[in-house]
């Protein structure tokens, strides 16, 4: 064999090595590096692949609602009805795919004080409790039922109708106040309530009955009604159902 | 006769080389993209309502169980920030961390005006600065509008992170690549909604087609007056938001 190559002129083996190292070039570029490292619509496509490819773990409120129609015909009833299943009982692609392995949700209060515990930042009227008050050492279920929750009493009186209203009032320092304290509501209110309205004070002196300097209402927080706000009512200042938050205290204002 | 037999044998060879190469084109192109699916009739959109936003964190849990993001607190496709704006005109902003949701309280003391939360995530934009910075071409726009990361081509630079105005990449640690949002790409091409949209519990996000008219994004964007984040930089994002405030950068 090694006669052979030296028999060969050197010109013969060199273009040899030449051809045997393009070769080797033209074979690796070709078949060695992977095509979507080459070309930008390749490397494109095949990401896109890659990425299509990824596994599905949230199955989607519709997987859940094919065998569970029961439960989804009281969800769409009540105030959950916007809710994915999976936004309670977790990532449930796995249960859809296999029934025995099961997608439950704690029933502890954390999963409800989540999204209803009280928070500055949470928008107006969503719902909200502040969970060191609100029946501390009942689990949340025992009165509301998550797939339909209700409040145990149905809403009665005002708040029946105005819930937001009420749900502000609740955290606001006027919580304890009727709503007929600051309110005359004629009983025909109730009938037709669009005709018939429900009066709201009228000027500032019923403000000043708690809150002016010479008020005998205790704990309220007191200003000088003639120098303070000038010429407006108070309520174009202050929300009644929630007024500011630094008027907690009892510190007089300028 | 030898070189009968030899072209006959080397022109079948020709032709079942031609069949079967026929046949792994045809297998290739039929596996690219998910049946029935059509990049170029989509074009996707996010709408956020931030009055609607409760702060609850199940957007950002959401996304890291479906898309396998590190758990720790420092990487996140998606976060929800607390503004606090404050009397004397300052701005308090804070993520929330999902983990820790239910014991949050900087409770607002009387320097506080408002309050509220705001659910970012990547903005898609249709001029993405991450896509212009990458130095080798990884990162790119799909045709439905989608801004990908190609892990393979990825060397890890962190050009785009720092280039993001929005501060929606991380460097993925179990990669050492860039990662970021991507609607939840394996989701929406198989008609499924992105994770966050799907377990929101208010609706603040909504997911759809710009383009189309019968999407919830359609109504959205009829309802709402819109806003996007830093219009100034003309990235043009195809996230929305509504009832934004001005001090929401």
């Amino acid at each position: 064999m090694t006669g052979f190559f030296k028999r060969l002129p050197e010109a013969v083996v060199r273009v040899g090595i030449v051809f045997l190292l393009f070769i080797t070039t033209v074979s690796f570029a070709r078949w060695m590096i992977p095509a979507s490292l080459k070309n930008g619509r390749e490397h494109r496509t095949a990401t896109v692949k890659r990425e299509t490819a990824k596994a599905i773990h949230y199955a989607g409120a519709d997987a859940c609602t094919e065998c569970h129609k029961e439960i989804n015909a009281v969800k769409t009833e009540g105030y959950h009805r916007n809710l994915s299943c999976e936004t309670c009982h977790g990532a449930a692609k796995n249960h859809a795919e296999d029934p025995d392995v099961k997608a439950v949700t704690d029933k502890v209060r954390e999963a409800c004080t989540r999204c209803h515990m009280y928070d500055p930042s949470r928008p107006t009227g969503f719902p909200q409790i502040n969970p060191v008050v609100h029946n501390p050492r009942k689990q949340c279920v025992e009165c509301h039922k998550p797939h339909s929750p209700k409040p145990p009493h149905v809403p009665q009186e005002c708040q029946a109708c105005h819930g937001q209203i009420a749900r502000t009032k609740e955290v606001s320092p006027h919580v304890d106040l009727p709503c007929t304290t600051c309110h005359t509501v004629d009983v025909q209110h109730k009938v037709s309530p669009r005709e018939v309205r429900a009066q709201i004070p009228s000027d500032r002196s019923f403000c000043a009955k708690c809150h002016s300097i010479d008020s005998p209402v205790k704990e309220t927080q007191k200003v000088d009604i003639k120098t303070h706000g000038e010429k407006y009512l108070c309520w174009q200042c202050h929300y009644p159902h929630e007024p500011e938050l630094h008027s907690y205290g009892t510190k007089t204002l300028p | 006769m030898e070189r009968r037999r030899f072209l006959k044998k080397s022109l079948t060879l020709l032709a079942e080389a031609g069949v079967l190469g026929g046949i792994a084109t045809a297998a290739k192109t039929a596996r690219a993209e998910p049946k029935g699916y059509d990049p170029s009739k989509h074009r996707y959109g996010m709408g956020i309502q931030i009055d609607k936003c409760i702060g609850c964190g199940k957007c950002v849990e959401a996304c890291k169980e479906e898309n396998n993001v590190p758990r720790d607190v420092a990487h996140f496709r998606t976060w929800v920030e607390r503004y606090v704006i404050e009397q004397d005109g300052g701005v308090v902003v804070e993520r929330v961390d999902p983990g820790s949701s239910g014991s949050h309280e900087p409770i607002p003391n009387e320097n506080t005006v408002r309050t509220f939360f705001v659910p970012k995530l990547c903005n898609q934009c249709d001029n993405p600065p991450c896509v212009q910075v990458c130095p080798v071409g990884a990162t790119f726009k799909t045709e439905d509008g989608v801004i990908l990361v190609d892990a393979d081509r990825c060397i890890g630079c962190r050009y785009c992170i720092q280039a993001c105005p929005y501060g929606a990449r991380y460097l993925n640690p179990l990669t050492d690549t860039a990662d970021k949002c991507t609607f939840c790409y394996h989701r929406i091409t198989k008609g499924l909604l992105p994770a966050c949209v799907e377990v929101c519990p208010t609706q603040a996000r909504i997911f759809g087609d710009i383009d189309s008219p019968a999407s919830p994004l359609a109504r959205f964007r009829r309802m709402n007056k819109l806003h996007v984040l830093k219009p100034s930089l003309n990235t043009e994002p195809k996230v929305q938001y509504a009832d934004l405030d001005g001090e929401v950068r």
